[in-house]
């Protein structure tokens, strides 16, 4: 089977790999380069567990074809944490009880974090929009919301 | 945030509560927000392989032949397991505790009984030369009658889905063909109550639809053993359901579980670590099986679907005296644990209320549906819907507040429950009390003042005598519509009233002397000392 | 057969790669392709893609304005002279979707999507197109209806003339989730005035037929008439006239008949 080289920037860090045609972003992150932040939920687009940054946008890994970010920058949930300290989102999401089974968290903090980055103080309508493609089945939507209103400094409601 | 109500009951604990109330971080919230959880599928083993399954397009027929000869031929194709490989290629789950037949093969050999059952699986060395293997497989299906209905599929003559339980009903201790609760005499409660409502409710199966699919991945390990990264809920029990269909001593695996992308009763099926082993087993390599999401939501087993009628018999001034209930369990084609879940159904029964007389018949059935399995309360959450739902009908037929027709229905501590056992550590009357506070809702003051522990017992601890079933019982029964049915006019039908009820007689409790059942000692018992 | 990915730096030899082979489809956001992908297609077997930059042009200076296929949902949202195209970009999936799917793309969503195209619909647009015979311009509706022999071409653009003003132009989605979810119903309506007379009416619905469709009938009941409630009314009624809904999991066939009416009256007298 042919494979393609592939380089771009991951979390920082220049990596180079070599992918099969068709290969997606999300299996190239997980099993090429050992990134196991991102999750597989669906494959379809319709549950943002796959979510990372690509050039600070936010992307769904798994629809995206791998080819397609050479030369790009690829941020994942990995990115976050800076030596042992964690970012104000992952302190805020562990603060305010944000994650349940954790599976959907790491999609849930990359569409939070590009949020943050574009608009530092957002309204709670601004949140559930940002959080949209998103899905957490053990439904704690309300924590989270809190948890992405307290890191941005606004209050979270009881 | 939480409140505890310290208030309710405080004179029956030490107000010594250290973690009650209190927040306290989850042990794996770290792991969470810096995605370090290790979930099953986030293991990366050399050499490994991948499993997709071909699944039955039709909900019941027969296999006239299954040609892989072409997927055999297909680039990177490793190992085609049918149902001939599968060492005991027939099983239930809870033959663990000696409860139900082997009924559900893990590939399909002559017949399937729902779409989607799996019938062939394919290995090979990516995903998508499985997935091009997959499309090779020809299948010569002989389509059967098919059945979606529960009362349909019990009727005589109606065809049959699993040819373990021919009647299409799951039997219980080799006898039963259903869960049977008698207490009293509902016919004859029903015969003299002012009011009668029959209701029929419907619900139907609900996906769990967790965010992590159901998948395992299995290699092989040292001295002959097979490690197993699993998504289970159940990893003791998935170990053993493998071990019995592998036919191996459980020892063999070492099963690794324990952090689950969602699970809700979706996962403890075992549905992929028995195949993704007998791949490992086959092909000495590691082995991958992972649900697809459209697979997840279409043939992972859903809540299953319930039909409950209910029959009340209510008095003027509220008291509930007869409720008699009729409940079909679809469990889908195969049983899983549906055959447990009619037992919770039926142990529900007539809900947290002090009712004289009450008749039940749960019947686990058979249809060409995915198989049904555990979802939180199983069981019980269709039936309280129906009870609850029936509860303010009834109370609205009455002309009753229906918090206050709770209250006045509530059990209460020493109060006999239709399972002669004695109703201890109730509790009801406390709940709605709060929440009739909390939603401001107004209720009279007898009512504020009502306790679970007051004015239960006595009369109400009585078991009343229980006629023998005769065997010709009044078939489907007739719809009552209410307001609360949302019907055009025309098509509401009213049934002739009950006649008015003379004045207010007590409702029979005779005096029988105290049962000699054994006190239920509840393992939720403790609070109340 | 593995999947093999073609980029090339011209639409043209993308055209050509792609009207020369049955098994290729063309990736633009990825969110139909790769989806595809995931779920075990062996029907693709050749990936096309393009780096042209022609593709991701926005020309919405003048009175008819053009997207590239290529141009995200995202991108339209960020432009001012947009703001007519607005209310269909936002209804479509989340910011990572938005970020991702094109206006080509949605030219090819199946139901329960498509919501852009609904509009592009009711807007009587323009597709340019590019197949083995050289490029040319189609009405959308035309492309609709002959979506299924299309896999084959290239689409290039969409143009369409900016609605006379805000009022002319109106969009609603019906979805089971809120701000997200796929249509149950997906309802656009073009209504220019002239001399306070609904002159060219267009209005077309999502997931009321295998793809979007224009409602006639509902025309026809508008067209020359003053927008009043017995004009809505006779719309409304004449809505679900020619559709041919399907079920599936949002709703059944029988439910999306039922309503098309209620909101399309909802959606001419301006009502949330």
């Amino acid at each position: 089977m042919s494979k393609t080289p592939l380089q771009f920037r991951h979390n920082g860090r220049e990596v180079a790999i070599f992918v099969d045609g068709g290969t997606n972003l999300l299996v190239a992150l997980r099993e090429l380069i050992g990134d196991m932040t991102p999750k597989f939920g669906c494959g379809q687009g319709g549950c943002g567990t796959c979510s990372v940054l690509v050039d600070g946008e936010l992307y769904l890994s798994c629809l995206t074809l791998a080819e397609t970010v050479a030369g790009r920058s690829v941020e994942t949930l990995d990115s976050l944490k800076q030596g042992p300290n964690l970012h104000p989102l992952q302190r805020a999401f562990a603060d305010n009880f944000a994650a349940q089974c954790g599976y959907c968290t790491p999609g849930m903090l990359m569409a939070a974090k590009a949020l943050l980055d574009r608009n530092p103080q957002p309204s709670r309508a601004e949140i559930v929009e940002a959080i949209s493609g998103n899905i957490c089945r053990c439904t704690g939507y309300e924590p989270i919301i809190n948890a992405i209103l307290a890191a941005s400094g606004g209050r979270a409601s009881a | 945030m939480l409140e505890l109500r310290k208030d309710i009951f405080a004179d029956e604990r030490d107000d010594n509560l250290k973690e009650i109330g209190k927040g306290t971080q989850r042990q794996d919230m770290l792991g969470h927000v810096t995605g370090t959880s290790t979930y099953f599928g986030d293991h990366k083993l050399q050499g490994m392989l991948h499993l997709k399954v071909v699944r039955s397009t039709q909900a019941h027929a027969r296999l006239r032949r299954i040609d892989t000869t072409d997927a055999e031929r297909s680039v990177g194709v490793r190992r085609i397991i049918r149902g001939a490989d599968v060492p005991r290629n027939l099983n239930t789950l809870l033959s663990l505790i000696n409860f139900g037949k082997d009924d559900e093969p893990s590939l399909a050999v002559d017949k399937v009984r729902y779409k989607g059952e799996p019938i062939v699986a394919i290995v090979a060395d990516s995903e998508r030369e499985a997935f091009e293997a997959t499309a090779k497989v020809r299948i010569d299906y002989e389509p059967l009658p098919t059945l979606f209905d529960v009362e349909e599929a019990l009727k005589p003559g109606a065809p049959v889905v699993n040819e373990t339980y021919p009647k299409n009903a799951f039997i219980y201790h080799d006898v039963y063909d259903h869960q049977r609760l008698r207490f009293g005499d509902a016919d004859a409660a029903l015969a003299t109550a002012d009011h009668v409502l029959e209701q029929r409710y419907q619900m139907s199966p609900i996906e769990h639809a967790p965010t992590e699919t159901n998948g395992a991945i299995a290699a092989p390990d040292t001295n002959g053993r097979y490690v197993v990264y699993t998504s289970t809920q159940a990893l003791f029990f998935s170990v053993d359901t493998c071990a019995k269909i592998l036919d191996v001593p459980s020892n063999t695996f070492h099963f690794i579980g324990g952090t689950v992308g969602g699970g809700f009763g979706g996962k403890v099926d075992t549905l992929t670590e028995p195949l993704a082993i007998l791949g490992a087993m086959l092909t000495g390599r590691p082995v991958r099986y992972v649900f697809g999401r459209e697979e997840e939501m279409q043939y992972g087993p859903p809540r299953g679907a319930e039909r409950i009628y209910i029959k009340d018999g209510v008095m003027r001034d509220g008291r509930i005296v007869a409720r008699k209930i009729r409940a079909y369990f679809d469990s889908g084609a195969y049983t899983r644990l549906s055959s447990y879940a009619a037992v919770k159904c039926a142990a529900h029964l007539p809900g947290p209320y002090t009712i004289p007389n009450v008749y039940g018949d749960v019947y686990c059935v058979f249809t060409n549906r995915t198989p049904a399995t555990a979802m939180r309360g199983f069981g019980v959450t269709a039936m309280d819907f129906a009870i609850e739902c029936q509860m303010d009908k009834l109370a609205h037929l009455v002309g009753m507040d229906p918090m206050e027709f709770r209250i006045l229905n509530a059990y209460r501590d020493g109060d006999m429950k239709a399972h002669r056992r004695e109703a201890k550590n109730t509790a009801l009357i406390e709940c709605v009390q709060v929440a009739a506070e909390k939603a401001k809702w107004p209720i009279r003051e007898e009512f504020r003042r009502a306790s679970s522990r007051k004015d239960g017992g006595g009369s109400r601890a009585v078991i009343p005598p229980t006629p023998a079933d005769s065997r010709a019982r009044p078939a489907a029964p007739a719809q009552q519509r209410t307001t609360y049915d949302r019907l055009p006019p025309t098509i509401t039908r009213e049934p002739p009233r009950e006649p008015p009820p003379p004045a207010s007689p007590p409702s029979p409790r005779p005096t029988a002397p105290s049962h000699g059942a054994a006190r239920f000692s509840s393992v939720f018992g403790t609070r109340r000392r | 057969m593995a999947v093999t990915v073609k980029t090339f730096a011209s639409s043209n030899e993308a055209a050509a790669a792609l009207s020369s082979d049955r098994a290729a489809r063309y990736l633009g956001g990825g969110t139909l392709v790769m989806r595809a992908l995931n779920e075990g297609d062996v029907s693709i077997s050749t990936v096309v893609r393009t780096n042209d930059q022609t593709l991701t042009r926005i020309d919405a200076s003048g009175p008819r304005i053009t997207l590239g296929a290529g141009v995200t949902f995202a991108r339209v949202l960020a432009e001012r002279d947009l703001a007519f195209l607005h209310a269909p970009a936002r209804s479509i999936g989340g910011p990572a979707v938005r970020n991702m799917g094109t206006v080509g793309g949605n030219l090819f969503a199946p139901n329960p999507y498509g919501d852009f195209t609904v509009a592009l619909l009711a807007l009587d647009a323009t597709v340019a197109v590019q197949g083995g015979f050289g490029a040319r311009d189609i009405p959308i509706e035309e492309f609709l209806q002959s979506r299924e022999r299309q896999a084959g071409t290239l689409v290039l653009s969409v143009s369409c003339a900016r609605p006379a003003s805000a009022e002319a132009f109106r969009y609603r989605k019906i979805a089971r989730i809120k701000p997200k979810g796929g249509s149950v119903i997906t309802l656009a309506a073009h209504l220019p005035i002239s001399g306070g007379r609904i002159a060219g009416a267009r209005i077309a619905l999502g997931s009321m037929a295998p793809t979007q469709i224009r409602a006639r009938a509902a025309e026809r009941a508008l067209e020359g008439r003053i927008l009043d409630a017995a004009t809505i009314a006779a719309a409304a009624s004449a809505a679900s006239e020619g559709t041919s809904p399907s079920d599936n999991a949002l709703g059944s066939a029988w439910y999306r008949r039922e309503i098309v009416g209620v909101h399309l009256r909802r959606l001419l007298s301006g009502q949330e």
